[in-house]
């Protein structure tokens, strides 16, 4: 699994962090999101997904391997 | 009822996609359908007014999936033809184009229209902000237009008012609450709005309805307040909130009353769910029926529908959410804010406009305020979770 953040769609809900707070965090300064790691172990990936679906910004792009 | 082996999506924006997304995720692999009024893939609605309405972004940019992504969901897409009418106890949507889809589980989620006001569907230059094909014809207008008025204070109309002034435009804000998003935001914060747009050059016109529209041959030509005052436009944006698409829905036997009636569960009926800003549910932390209309329910609501098609039984009781960007400023609300309710600022600083504030009503947290501080606000948003989400799933 890859995953890509897109920083300029990002409304900085902080959604993502609430369902996989491994994965994803947010800036402290403009809580626009950051990813902590882009190929995720694979007990994260249905976090992953989820937080993918459920982010109001459409800002995260899961690839799958 | 057995799990169901075909699910019928009505409406193919975020809360529709979202069920779906969500329904794939969880294990089904029945047929999956979703009916789109609109001709265009699922799409984001937020960035309307905002990214897509200045041109920062070609509409392409609020697509809200890229099209491999939504092709690995094996669903059918039937777009461009709107839902007619719905026969409940044979769960089958009949489209405009006279298509039948019969489905053993059915999710609504047809979303608002733009409420509009009397005489706008005659006259040019009038315009709401709902769909993308309304987005774009609005920013070609606002490109040739040099006075806009924006007839609503809520979050779509302060949104549109920021976007005018991003682009120039002599930007005046009609509304009858005393301040912008008095509704959402509460007297105080709603008050802070109020100055940031003034300090930005919006006229706010605030406090007062709107009687009509003033028109000159065929075109819009101000907007005519309560007051008798006459406010001149060269476009008018009217965002006075938008009423359920359940017209559709009109003998289906469905119970809609300012949404589509729904249990705990978001169920309307045997089989029939309703998920977004059509669906009227039971929410169990508030003890009362609530429609939210945002994007981030739009998609929890979907996940929570998916997993009771697949037999969770669980009530939805999530942690309300918005945020809205205008200007520099990116204010979002955790929970609710109540009338009469307490601000307590419990982070950051209101004159440097980055700050996070705390609402309680009779002691008891209720919403969570964030100006500009969207982590710190998030990392506040359990004060309001322990109220609202009791231990009910």
């Amino acid at each position: 699994m890859k995953v890509t953040v897109d920083e300029d769609k990002c409304c900085g809900a902080g959604t993502c962090v609430l369902v996989a707070p491994d994965v994803f965090d947010q800036r402290d300064e403009d809580g626009i999101v950051m990813l902590l790691d882009e190929a995720p172990a694979a007990d994260q990936h249905d976090a992953v997904r989820e937080a993918a679906s459920v982010c109001p910004a459409a800002a995260i792009l899961v690839a799958e391997a | 009822m057995s799990l169901p082996a075909s699910v019928l999506v009505v409406g193919a924006s975020a809360g529709g996609l979202s069920t779906t997304e969500a329904l794939r995720r969880k294990g089904f692999d029945g047929r999956i359908t979703l009916l789109g009024g609109e001709r265009h893939l699922p799409y984001d609605r937020p960035p309307l007014s905002k990214q897509v309405l200045s041109g920062a972004w070609e509409p392409d940019r609020a697509q809200l999936r890229p099209e491999p992504v939504l092709q690995a969901l094996d669903a059918e897409f039937v777009l461009g033809d709107p839902a007619a009418g719905l026969d409940a106890a044979s769960r089958t949507v009949r489209t405009a184009s006279g298509r039948l889809l019969e489905a053993d589980a059915i999710v609504i989620a047809t979303g608002v229209r733009a409420r509009t006001l009397p005489g706008q569907g005659e006259l040019a230059g009038v315009h709401t902000v709902r769909t993308l094909d309304d987005a774009v014809a609005l920013r070609a207008e606002l490109a040739a237009s040099r006075r806009l008025v924006v007839v609503g204070d809520g979050v779509l109309g302060a949104e549109v008012a920021a976007t005018g002034r991003g682009l120039g435009l002599d930007v005046t804000l009609a509304g009858p609450q005393s301040v912008p998003m008095e509704s959402q935001f509460g007297p105080w914060a709603g008050g802070l709005l109020g100055e940031f747009h003034a300090e930005h050059g919006v006229g706010l016109r605030l406090g007062t309805g709107v009687s009509g529209l003033v028109a000159e041959s065929g075109r819009v030509s101000g907007v005519r307040l309560e007051t008798g005052q006459e406010l001149p436009a060269d476009v008018v944006v009217v965002a006075i909130g938008g009423v359920p698409a359940t017209d559709w829905l009109a003998g289906s036997g469905l119970t809609c009353e300012n949404g589509v009636v729904c249990d705990d569960r978001c169920r309307a009926a045997d089989g029939i769910w309703a998920v977004g800003d059509v669906a009227r549910w039971h929410h169990r932390g508030l003890d009362a029926p609530l429609r939210l209309e945002n994007r981030t329910n739009a998609t929890q609501q979907g996940l929570a529908v998916a997993s009771n098609i697949l037999g969770a039984d669980a009530p939805y009781s999530p942690v309300p959410y918005f945020w809205t960007d205008q200007y520099d400023a990116k204010v979002m609300v955790h929970g609710v804010v109540p009338a009469g309710a307490e601000a307590e600022v419990v982070d950051g600083d209101v004159a440097s406009r980055r700050f996070v504030a705390l609402f309680r009503s009779h002691g008891v947290a209720r919403g969570v305020l964030g100006w500009n501080m969207p982590k710190q606000t998030r990392l506040h948003r359990r004060e309001v979770a322990d109220v609202l989400t009791p231990a009910t799933v």
